[in-house]
């Protein structure tokens, strides 16, 4: 029975964790069936849901091809991003989707990013140069070598399903996470930056690096191998090592050791 | 912002982590199996006065100190990140129930290798 | 922060013992061998403070099949020390690179059981030249 989405003949049973804040307590699973093609994504599935049976389901996604970093949800209890997760890997189902974990949930599929947005904002996203230059001056150079340090760092897509991956969040919503550490590493090992012992303070406490048990799980689960798991443990390696050089610096600077400084 | 004092024990793991790599299997190969049952190596290994004469040896003291204690503190900031996670205590309970038992247990090492002296 | 009425679900407080995480409860469980292992060696040294008769009843239990069984998975336990050691040791290196190649985090794992390997022979050559 061809439908006017242009759908295949193959069902799936997908059973979404609704939660509508008006009027449910809590949250509860509901099931749908779903037809679909070898070529359809958990999101489209989503989509042809709102579209064909129930509009009330709401979920957030923008771009369709993993890049806006929307969609990320609890697909048969992985993280996933639901643009880049197939819908013929579950037939016959029920495939279970549920919201990212760890997270307050706004409504079906939507989480709370407000402790996320906020986490990135307290880390200085954004290089702060070692020696200002005037424009006149020029840019500011950098080696292949030095781009390497902190590249794939900066491919973070914000999609927060290394949060949901994290045991450690789920205990300490405190805990800055993979997700923040990974772009504070991202500036941290800028050679141009030079804002590095501002950012370690945050490392240096209970909430930044040292609420990492190393589980990683959360680079695993990263759509863009972005390796947060490495942000977060190398700064742990540097956070330990300044505990005890700080006493060997003059008195004054209470800075951190850093890539950055030494390159 | 508070400076976490997690490091001290996270070094001491790390080191002890490192030496149980590089060391703890030939180690538990020798002395808790080939020595004993004799295979592969003497039954005489581990004598009474061969041990005593590794003991009285100043490498000797140092050898059994790092990889005893530092074994001990690895094996303690394990066993207290496992127990958190498991939820068997509050978070100070835990640090002083365990890192309170390797440094109980360094203290014994270093009095046990005293008491042997030179 | 929050919507007025956003919901927060409980923890799951067995997450540890969840497939997804077993291997890395495991992992952090050879640290109880690992000091389990050293708690036997203390106990040595604590007998032959206390003279030759004290050391033979270590050497003694040392020989019963509890204690061999226990050694061998004190073996089995380090063996697994040994391989998820080096595989989380990159996690806390920065990016290395040489010459202009970043050295993966494989070849890093790699490098630190070959290491591991060689340091196993090494040790076991040494104890077979010290012995009487």
């Amino acid at each position: 029975m061809p439908s006017e989405a242009g759908v295949g003949s193959r069902e799936i049973v997908i059973e979404v964790l609704r939660y509508r804040s008006d009027t449910d307590s809590r949250p509860v699973p509901q099931r749908y069936r779903v037809p679909f093609t070898n070529d359809m994504s958990v999101l489209q599935g989503l989509q042809y849901i709102k579209d064909h049976l129930d509009g009330t389901l709401s979920f957030r996604w923008s771009c369709r091809m993993a890049i806006c970093g929307s969609c990320g949800m609890m697909i048969d209890a992985e993280p996933k991003l639901a643009c880049m997760t197939f819908l013929r890997d579950y037939h016959p189902g029920p495939l279970r989707i549920e919201p990212l974990t760890h997270f307050p949930i706004e409504r079906d599929l939507v989480v709370t990013v407000g402790g996320f947005v906020k986490k990135i904002e307290n880390i200085y996203p954004y290089l702060i140069p070692k020696t200002p230059r005037r424009l006149d001056e020029g840019e500011y150079l950098q080696t292949p070598t030095q781009l390497a340090q902190y590249e794939s760092f900066s491919d973070c897509i914000n999609c927060m399903l290394c949060y949901a991956a994290c045991p450690q969040f789920g205990e300490n919503p405190d805990f800055i996470g993979p997700g923040a550490m990974a772009l504070l590493q991202r500036y941290n090992g800028d050679s141009r930056d030079g804002a590095q012992a501002k950012r370690m303070e945050l490392v240096h406490t209970e909430n930044g690096a040292w609420s990492c048990t190393a589980v990683g799980y959360c680079s695993e689960v990263c759509p863009k191998q972005v390796d947060p798991a490495n942000a977060v443990n190398q700064n742990k390696t540097r956070s330990a090592l300044d505990f005890f050089l700080r006493f060997l610096r003059p008195a004054h600077s209470g800075g951190a050791a850093s890539n950055g400084d030494a390159r | 912002m508070k400076r976490s004092v997690a490091p001290v024990f996270w070094l001491l793991f790390g080191a002890g982590g490192m030496l149980a790599a590089l060391t703890g299997p030939a180690l538990v190969v020798i002395t808790g199996l080939a020595a004993p049952t004799g295979i592969g190596l003497s039954p005489d290994f581990m004598s009474f006065a061969r041990a005593l004469s590794f003991v009285h040896n100043p490498f000797g003291k140092v050898i059994l100190f790092g990889i005893i204690v530092l074994f001990f503190w690895h094996g303690a900031e394990r066993i207290f990140l496992t127990l958190r996670d498991m939820h068997a205590g509050g978070r100070l309970t835990l640090m002083w129930i365990c890192y309170g038992t390797a440094g109980v247990l360094t203290f014994v090492t270093v009095a046990a290798l005293t008491m042997i002296g030179v | 922060m929050n919507g007025p009425r956003s919901y927060l679900r409980r923890t799951d407080t067995l997450w540890w013992a969840r497939r997804t995480y077993l291997a890395y409860t495991l992992r952090e469980a050879t640290g109880i061998a690992v000091a389990g292992y050293a708690f036997i060696l203390l106990a040595g040294l604590i007998s032959l403070a206390n003279g030759e008769r004290a050391y033979d009843v270590w050497l003694n239990f040392l020989k019963s099949p509890w204690s061999l069984a226990l050694h061998l998975l004190f073996l089995i336990a380090m063996v697994v020390h040994v391989w998820t050691w080096f595989k989380i040791m990159p996690k806390t290196m920065p990016r290395l690179v040489i010459g202009r190649r970043i050295v993966t985090q494989n070849e890093i794992t790699a490098a630190g059981i070959v290491v591991a390997v060689a340091a196993f022979i090494v040790i076991l050559l040494v104890a077979e030249c010290v012995q009487p």
